[in-house]
């Protein structure tokens, strides 16, 4: 099993785990900031659900959970945060290979957790 | 004649479906020869207490309350199968999702009753259970503890070390740096011939990570487990059969006794299985596993039980070897 991430990831916030931590790019410079991208999770969606992103584009995730704890997980991407609500959990990625991904909630929140996910494509 | 023992058939867990469950049966497959004798003394020696042949049952995701035609027949069912075994098994593990959840007021607690009310049926000496995320998930494992104890725990059986993993009670796919502390505390003490069997909801690999298949650290935990030679995991979550090879483990999953989940390889989307009402166990399941103790033959022998659900759910059996390693 190897778990490479095809995204570099810098990460803010205590949601993150030390895995990404050992992969954080560099901040990125105030001349290039990136994009951000405004993601919202309540039981049982996330909003938007799909969200394109462009291969070596760096964004930056803000996500918020309007009710209890979520997360957002893509394994292939080296996503792992958990979203507290009360505050807003920040990803910065670079995607590194394009695709379709399909992001889950992997924080068990209640009867429809199983089908709460979002996809995130990754164009050339 | 030492050098023509075949050691890697010292001992074997080996396991086949009977339609509503798994059963699996430990022993020792040189059978009563001198050698085999010879071996077991000397792992008995190294482990503490020598293997001797037994069979234990794995059942799983029973789902009690989930709003599914199935309802708590196949659970029912998976009772009467091993009480009329005609060697019942010595332990039941139930690897989680016990019941559904639900957050009406006490509506949980019922259905935790009703699991122990029918799992209570079953006629064996020890019955261990782990938490799945619906039965821990929502609560941190809090009605899992006042019911059953401890979400994580070992204990010994026959010369087999047994080890209940939690990786559902967090929230997350995870057994947590403490857990994982415990684990590597517990297992200090054995050898690394002792067989050992772990026993948890979610697989501890990266089965279909985007289906929640996976524990986030599993690889930590196998790491733990890494320097055993004789390691078996058995893990539901999944609701089909599953079998792993990752270097010395074997991981295996049960199958549900509430609804099946298709071949994650064929499908794209984690969608139950439809219900077919003209064969209402069909991709539900019990493993079975039956050897006798003791017999020199080599292969498996399918459990003759529930013969026609068998052939309903169309499974096939499987076996283990637990490799002796190094004396
Ligand atoms: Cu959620």
């Amino acid at each position: 099993m190897t778990r490479q991430s095809t995204f570099r990831v810098a990460a803010a916030g205590l949601a993150l785990v030390a895995s990404l931590l050992a992969v954080a790019s560099p901040p990125a410079r105030a001349q290039d900031e990136p994009r951000v991208i405004v993601i919202t999770a309540k039981r049982f969606e996330f909003s938007p659900n799909q969200i394109t992103l462009a291969k070596g584009e760096t964004v930056k995730l803000q996500i918020k959970s309007e009710d209890v704890t979520h997360g957002l997980f893509v394994r292939p991407l080296g996503i792992d945060a958990e979203i507290a609500p009360g505050r807003v959990t920040e990803l910065t990625l670079t995607p590194e290979t394009a695709g379709t991904y399909r992001a889950i909630c992997d924080h068990f929140c209640g009867a429809g957790h199983g089908g709460m996910k979002m996809t995130i494509v990754v164009r050339e | 004649m030492k050098k023509d023992l075949d050691r890697r058939r010292f001992l074997k867990i080996a396991g086949t479906s009977m339609g509503v469950g798994a059963l699996y049966t430990v022993w020792p497959s040189l059978g009563r020869s001198a050698e085999a004798a010879e071996l077991a003394r000397r792992l008995g020696a190294k482990t503490g207490e020598k293997p001797t042949p037994f069979t234990f049952a794995q059942l799983s995701d029973a789902h009690v309350g989930f709003d599914g035609p199935i309802g708590t027949r196949a659970l029912e069912r998976a009772v009467a199968t091993i009480n009329g075994l005609p060697r019942r098994p010595d332990l039941v593990l139930f690897t989680g999702d016990l019941t559904h959840d639900t957050e009406k007021p006490g509506e949980h607690a019922a259905r935790m009753s009703l699991f122990r009310e029918i799992s209570g049926r079953l006629q064996v000496a020890k019955v261990y259970h782990v938490p799945g995320e619906h039965d821990a998930g929502l609560d941190g494992g809090e009605l899992f503890r006042s019911v059953f104890g401890p979400t994580s725990y070992s204990f010994d059986h026959r010369g087999v070390h047994f080890i209940a993993l939690d990786n559902v009670s967090r929230a997350k796919p995870e057994v947590g740096a403490e857990q994982r502390a415990w684990l590597a505390k517990d297992l200090s003490r054995f050898h690394a011939t002792t067989p050992i069997v772990v026993f948890t909801h979610r697989p501890l690999f990266d089965l279909r990570p985007d289906w929640e298949w996976f524990t986030s650290d599993g690889d930590e935990v196998m790491n733990l487990l890494a320097p055993y030679e004789n390691v078996t995991v058995l893990y539901g979550h999944i609701h089909r059969e599953d079998h792993h090879t990752i270097g010395h483990a074997q991981h295996f999953a049960a199958r549900s006794l509430c609804f099946a989940f298709p071949d994650p390889d064929k499908f794209e989307d984690k969608k139950a299985i439809p219900f077919d009402k003209d064969q209402p166990f069909k991709n539900l399941g019990l493993r079975v596993i039956d050897r006798t103790a003791g017999s020199a033959a080599e292969t498996v022998r399918v459990q003759d039980v529930e013969l026609a659900m068998s052939e309903l759910s169309g499974t096939e059996g499987f076996d283990q070897l637990l490799k002796p390693a190094t004396f």
